[in-house]
Order: structure tokens, then sequence, then C-alpha cells
């Protein structure tokens, strides 16, 4: 295997004040690798996705990145332009709330459109028709492009969210409880939807979510974390039909079975 | 040419720890290899652990003890230890697995969740279309199927699926965990000769057969997992 | 004892201009950068030209000739107002011819009068910030100049064609400064825009309430943004100027009666009655004359 990580974390931690976010987070993420980060509210796994996405500081540890020339950044030296300039070309962030993610008084096609108007795309045409070809696949009726995602369902925005991300070919997507507040039913859609797009565009993927289905369609491997500390990690389906740990026990133990 | 499958020394237990951290061997002592175009049937009276020798093998479940080498590209990677990525590479070329039930996806349909292990390789949608097509032709699904999700299907309809998944690619080991549990005469008959094709093209078989006919009529040996129980070796 | 004496010169104290000259040289120095500074009250309220009159009474001299206008004209209440302000705060000489000022204060225009080298435009300005209105957190939109992150103005521009079918951004239409600062030419209509860019004059533009104070010095690139399929354009219009026949300028409509009669001026008062006094008559004009 001649492939390199393309994120190293080494020994992350974060405290706020006494109190540990996370602590001693250590993992690569490869090329076309999809993570879940499981765990209950309070595990740490928020924190842990923030330091990872640049969004916090870690308070010690470091994470580098594999940029497009070859080199290893890491995050934290970075300047402000350049990470911000990562985040919106290199990397997608989807908000579990998906009006954290979106101009909501925007259209859909602006809003698809508006990283590629970031990174200097000046063709008005080039870019409707970009947009307009996300829409599509994120299963959005083309006919809405002008519409605000204020007239959008919830499963719709999450998709425009996504399709928002996805649009400059990043290769770094970060996933906060993508399908936390949606139907059942929306879910499936979605899920499935993400899963397509992630296996056909080769995306790595670190998806935080309390919903171990969502870890087991999705995620190649997984970590489960509990009180800032991971403590189990693997396969995902290893994790899920061979859980080691006690916690672990009783996460895959509580699933409702229908 | 290397064998291609090697299980040497394995040892497997469950710590229960919803039930006060009580401990249940489950095998131990699993030393047992697979030649090319060798179909060996694991036997033994039900819950004596072939099911999770399977599971160990295919990495579904972890190893206490022991190790399990695969002949992955020219190499020997040990799964036991591998990490994640090593697995999920083993399993995409080398190591197929057909299971009991098929986990199904929304929304894909039948045909493209037989397609999916050779999209995986590389392979164009086209030709790997085409070629779950004719499984599925020669599994007896009707035709009016393929294009649905298989969440709706019989037991019967939805396991033809899974051994169509499981059989479209050329994996140098494919383990079987009773494919023909709920099918038919007419498609036994035909999932055995598929089996026999298979061995014919060199693949090492690992499966677990209830039915006997079946069992007789692919199975090199029969491996019988009595011996590795710990039960047995504690009485 | 003169009215003058009453102040002192040109209404604020000197610790003030000060300041306020410190906010104009390092606007000059970044152009279409914001500068903050610590705008006073005026004895005038918030969008009457605080910030302009401001900037105006900062750079002020007693041999400056000040014109003030709103919206192109000379005559009406706002810029009579400043105008009465500086005459009686400054003492200064007033005109309203272009060519003889030093300084001019307006409002949401820019003369049609070539600026030439030694004058001052002085802007008033509303809302100085152009990212405003898609970007409400002004935290944010500070990181977004730093960063030169300007894609979100494009944002405004695609909206406009989604919904029109063309820039339909009329005024306030947003120009990038010397390849950097994207700034808000202020409430002019985009027909002044093409005037901004490598004039020879001084820009400078206060906006009172906001306390922000920007410039674009003499010779500046001023670009206004666009699409490469969709280009900037100016307005254009179908007639000339119905009272002085002017073309290529920039357009008031009157409304004549309530049968739907109209005319279309000179918005630049001073501009159209220095053309009528050079023997120019439009349509109206014409009209007129051959009545009588």
């Amino acid at each position: 295997m001649t492939q390199t990580p393309l994120l190293k974390v080494n020994d992350v931690s974060k405290f706020y004040g006494s109190r540990i976010g996370c602590r001693n987070v250590s993992f690569e993420l490869w090329p076309g690798e999809v993570l879940a980060i499981v765990g209950e509210s309070g595990s740490g796994k928020t924190t842990l996705l923030s330091c990872l996405s640049t969004r916090l500081m870690p308070s010690s540890g470091i994470v580098e990145y594999h940029m497009r020339d070859g080199q290893y950044r890491d995050l934290a030296r970075m300047g402000e332009a350049e990470r911000r300039f990562l985040m919106r070309t290199d990397w997608g962030f989807v908000h579990q709330n998906p009006a954290d993610g979106l101009r909501m008084t925007v259209s859909a096609g602006a809003n698809v459109g508006e990283r590629l108007m970031a990174v200097g795309d000046r063709h008005y045409g080039n870019i409707r028709a970009t947009a307009a070809d996300w829409l599509r696949r994120v299963e959005i009726e083309e006919d809405r492009i002008d519409d605000q995602p204020r007239s959008f369902s919830g499963g719709m925005r999450q998709r425009l969210q996504i399709a928002r991300n996805l649009v400059t070919s990043p290769r770094l997507v970060f996933m906060d409880e993508p399908t936390g507040g949606l139907d059942v039913s929306v879910q499936a859609r979605l899920l499935d939807l993400v899963r397509g797009l992630v296996h056909d565009l080769g995306l790595s993927a670190i998806i935080v979510t309390h919903d171990l289905a969502v870890a087991r369609l999705l995620s190649h491997r997984m970590m489960v974390m509990k009180d800032g500390l991971v403590i189990e990690q693997g396969l995902t389906d290893r994790v899920l039909d061979d859980p080691r740990e006690p916690y672990t026990q009783l996460l895959v133990s509580s699933i409702l079975q229908v | 040419m290397a064998t291609p499958l090697v299980v040497s020394e394995v040892a497997k237990s469950f710590t229960m720890h919803l039930r006060d951290g009580i401990r249940l061997p489950v095998v131990n002592g699993v030393s047992f290899s697979v030649k090319k175009g060798e179909c060996v049937v694991l036997g033994g009276p039900s819950g004596v652990g072939k099911s999770s020798i399977l599971k160990m093998l295919y990495g579904n479940y972890a190893v206490d003890a022991g190790q399990i080498l695969i002949e992955h590209q020219g190499h020997l990677v040990d799964l036991a230890h591998a990490a994640p990525r090593a697995v999920l590479e083993v399993r995409r070329d080398t190591l197929g697995y057909v299971s009991q039930f098929l986990r199904v996806v929304p929304r894909v349909s039948a045909l493209d969740v037989v397609a999916e292990p050779l999209l995986a390789r590389g392979v164009e949608q086209a030709a790997a279309r085409e070629k779950a097509s004719e499984l599925l032709a020669k599994l007896n699904l009707p035709r009016a199927l393929w294009q649905l999700p298989p969440a709706t299907f019989s037991g019967g309809e939805q396991q033809r699926v899974n051994i169509a998944r499981g059989f479209i690619t050329d994996h140098a080991i494919l383990l079987l965990d009773e494919p023909t549990a709920s099918l038919d005469a007419t498609n036994r008959r035909v999932v055995v000769e598929m089996i026999a094709a298979k061995k014919a093209e060199g693949v090492a078989l690992l499966g677990i057969f209830h039915d006997e006919e079946v069992r007789d009529a692919v199975a090199d040996r029969v491996l019988d997992v009595s011996a590795f129980s710990p039960r047995k070796v504690a009485a | 004892m003169t009215d003058l004496a009453t102040y002192n010169f040109a209404y604020l104290d000197e610790q003030t201009k000060r300041m306020i000259r410190r906010a104009i040289l390092k606007a000059i120095s970044i152009p279409g950068y914001q500068v903050p500074f610590a705008s006073r009250e005026m004895p005038m309220p918030y969008g009457w030209g605080t910030g302009g009159v401001q900037v105006t009474a900062s750079i002020l001299g007693p041999k400056d000739v000040l014109k003030v206008i709103d919206q192109g004209a000379d005559d009406t209440t706002n810029a009579v107002s400043i105008r009465a302000f500086f005459q009686k705060v400054a003492n200064v000489a007033v005109t309203t011819k272009t060519r003889d000022a030093t300084i001019i204060q307006t409002r949401h225009r820019i003369p049609e009068e070539t600026l030439t080298a030694g004058q001052t435009l002085v802007y008033q300005v509303p809302i100085p910030e152009p990212l405003r209105f898609l970007e409400p957190r002004e935290t944010e939109t500070r990181k977004m100049h730093a960063l030169e992150e300007y894609g979100l103005m494009h944002v405004k521009l695609y909206e406009d064609i989604a919904r029109n079918g063309h820039i339909a951004t009329t005024y306030a239409y947003p120009v990038k400064v010397e390849g950097r600062y994207v700034m808000d030419p202020s409430p002019t209509p985009k027909f002044d825009n093409p005037k901004m860019h490598m004039s020879e004059a001084l820009q400078l533009f206060g906006a009172g309430r906001e306390k922000r104070i920007y410039a674009v010095p003499p010779h500046t690139d001023v670009v206004s943004l666009d699409f490469e399929d969709h280009p900037f354009e100016i307005q254009h219009f179908d007639k000339p100027c119905a009272l002085c026949g002017a073309e290529h300028v920039y357009l008031d409509e009157v409304v004549l009666d309530d049968k739907g009669g109209r005319m279309f001026v000179c918005s630049d008062t001073d501009h159209c009655e220095d053309r009528r006094e050079h023997g120019h008559a439009g349509e109206m004009l014409a009209r007129q004359e051959a009545a009588e």
C-alpha cells in the first residue's frame, strides 16, 4: 500500500479549564476512509470533531493534514487565511442544523455556488450549471434552484448543505450528527445519498453520531468515546458485532430492534 | 503456491460485561487450513462455534489468540492482528463472504447490491451490472425484482441476492454461512453448481451447510468444530 | 462680533480634526479600507451627512471653495443646509460650479464634469460595509476583508441575475479598489462608478453613524465587480436631457402632470445650467421658447 494518511492525529487533548473535553486521542485517517465517532452526549465527540476541523484549538497534541502539494501541515501552525481557504476548498463541514451551514436568505443555487465564487469562479453560466448539477445529485428538483432554503423541508436543507460542501470536490468532510433532526424515512434517504457520494467521490469523512445504525451504514471504522477518552476502536462491524468494552456492549445492547 | 488460508491456534471468548463480566469461552486451539480448489465444511452441533469461526475469519469478531493467515496479493496477512484498513483491503480483493442474512441498504436495487463488490474494485458499472444480471438469472431471481431494493424480498430471494453478491468477484477465498438455508431444491442445485465452478477455478471455500445433501455434494472434507470446543476440552 | 467667533473654525475642535485627519491619512494609505474613527455628534441628525460633514470640516481651510450637492442638485434641502452650515461656521467661499470648487461634498452623485487634480470629493455614506446585508456579523466581515474573502459579494450579484436575468443592482454597486479591498461607493448610481476609476481628484468617504472613514486616492484603480458573462454596464437613457440636450449623463425623471406627462432632466443641476448658458437646448426648452 503506497498511500499515506490524509489526517494524522497525535495525542490530542482539549480541556475546558479543569474539565476534560477529550483526552489523548490519536489516530490516522486514510484517503477514502469513513470514520464514525460515537458516544453519548457529553462524551467529547463533538469537542474532538471541533479540534480536528480547527474550529477549536486543542490544548495539546498535533493534528496534521496531508495537503494537495504532498506536504503534511500542522493545522494549529497554519495561518488563519490558509486555514479558512482549506476549510472552504479541500474540506467540508456538515452541521447538524442546516441553518448553521447554509445562507438561509439566498437561493439554493447561490448557496451551492458560493464556494465556487470564493475560489474565483466568475462565470455566471458555469456557476449556475454546476449548482444545478449538484442539486440533481442531491435529489433536489432543478426548478428549486432559485428558491431560498427557508422554503425547503429539513431533509432538503440537509441535502443542500451537503451539495454546498461538496461542490469544490473536497477530500475531507466533517459531519456532526448529519441526520440528527430528521424523520426516520428522511434519514434513510440522506444516509443512502451520503453513502453513494462518499463512495463515488472517494471522500474521506469523519462523522460524529450517537446513532449506531448511521455508523454501521456509513463508516468503515469507528471510535467509541466515553468521558473524553476513546475507549474502543476498530472496524465498524467488528466493534458492533463483537464489542469488547463494557460501555460499548451497553451501547450496542441498547439499540432498539425493529 | 502458498495455501490461501491458514488458521493457527485461534482462541475466542466473549466477556459479557453486562452480566457481571462472565466469560464465555467459544473456541480454543482452532487450527486448520484450506487449500486452493478445496471446499472445507465446518461440522458439529449448533452452538459449537461454527459461525463464530467464520466471523473471526472475516474480521467481524476479534480474536483472543492465534493467527489467521491469508494469502493476499502475494504476501501473507494475519487478519487476527491486521489494521482495519488492511482487513477492508483483504475483503475487497481476496476474501469473500456470503452471510446468512442480507444487510439491506435502503433504496439500492438488487442488481446494484450484487454489482457493488465489482464496482468497489474499479470495474465499469455497465460491465458490473452485466455480470450481476448473469448471476441473478442463473439463480432464477425474477427479472421484475432486479431493479427493486431487496428490503421487501422474501427470505429466499434475499438469500439469492446475497449469494450472487458473494460469488460475483474472483476472490481467492470464499466464506459461506448457510447460503442454501432458505432455498428450494432447484436453487440449491444451482448453488452447488456454482460452488463446484469456484472450486474448479481454484478458489478456497469454507462453509457451514446444515443441509446434508448440499454438504455431501460440495464438501471435500468436514472439519468437526467440536474438537475446538473448550467445554469438550474441560470435560 | 462676527458669527464666526461663536465657533471654532469649521465647528469641530482642533483635537477632533486632528483625530479625523489621522483617520483620513490612514484611509488614503490603504485605499478602500474602512478606518474606524471617533465620530462626533453633529448639529444635524444621522442620515443628513454627519460623516461627510466631519470629513469636510477636518480638511476645510479658509481659502477653500465649497460645493455641496444632494442627488446632483445644489438646491435641495440637504445641500442648502450643509452649505449654509459651513458658510456660518467657517465663512468659506461657496459655489455651485463644479470646476470652481476645491471641495465638493456629495450625497449620492458624482458631478458630470470630470474632476481634476487638487479637487476633493467628500461622500456621505450611510452604510460603509458592502458585505453587511449578506453577513451581518461585523467580526466576520472584518475578517473577510482582512483575508480578502470576497466570494460573498459575487453571491449577491449572482442572486441579482438569478432573480432578474441581469445584475439589477443600480446603486451602491460594489467595487474593488486597487485590486485589494471591496468597497461600497455609497448609494451613488452605478452610472457614476467609472468616474471613480483613475480619478485625478481625491475621494473621501465619511460614515458618521457607523464611525468609518475610507478613501480612494487620486489615480487609483476602481473596478466594478461583475461576471465574465454578465459584465458591468452603466445605465443608458433613451433620450437626452429635456432641458439642455445632454447625452451620456445621468437623468432624473420629473413628473409633469397627472396625465402621464414626464421629462428626463440632468440630475447634475450645475452641468445642466452650464450647458444651457452655452446655448444648448433640449426638447422641453425648445418647446417653451417656441411657445414664447
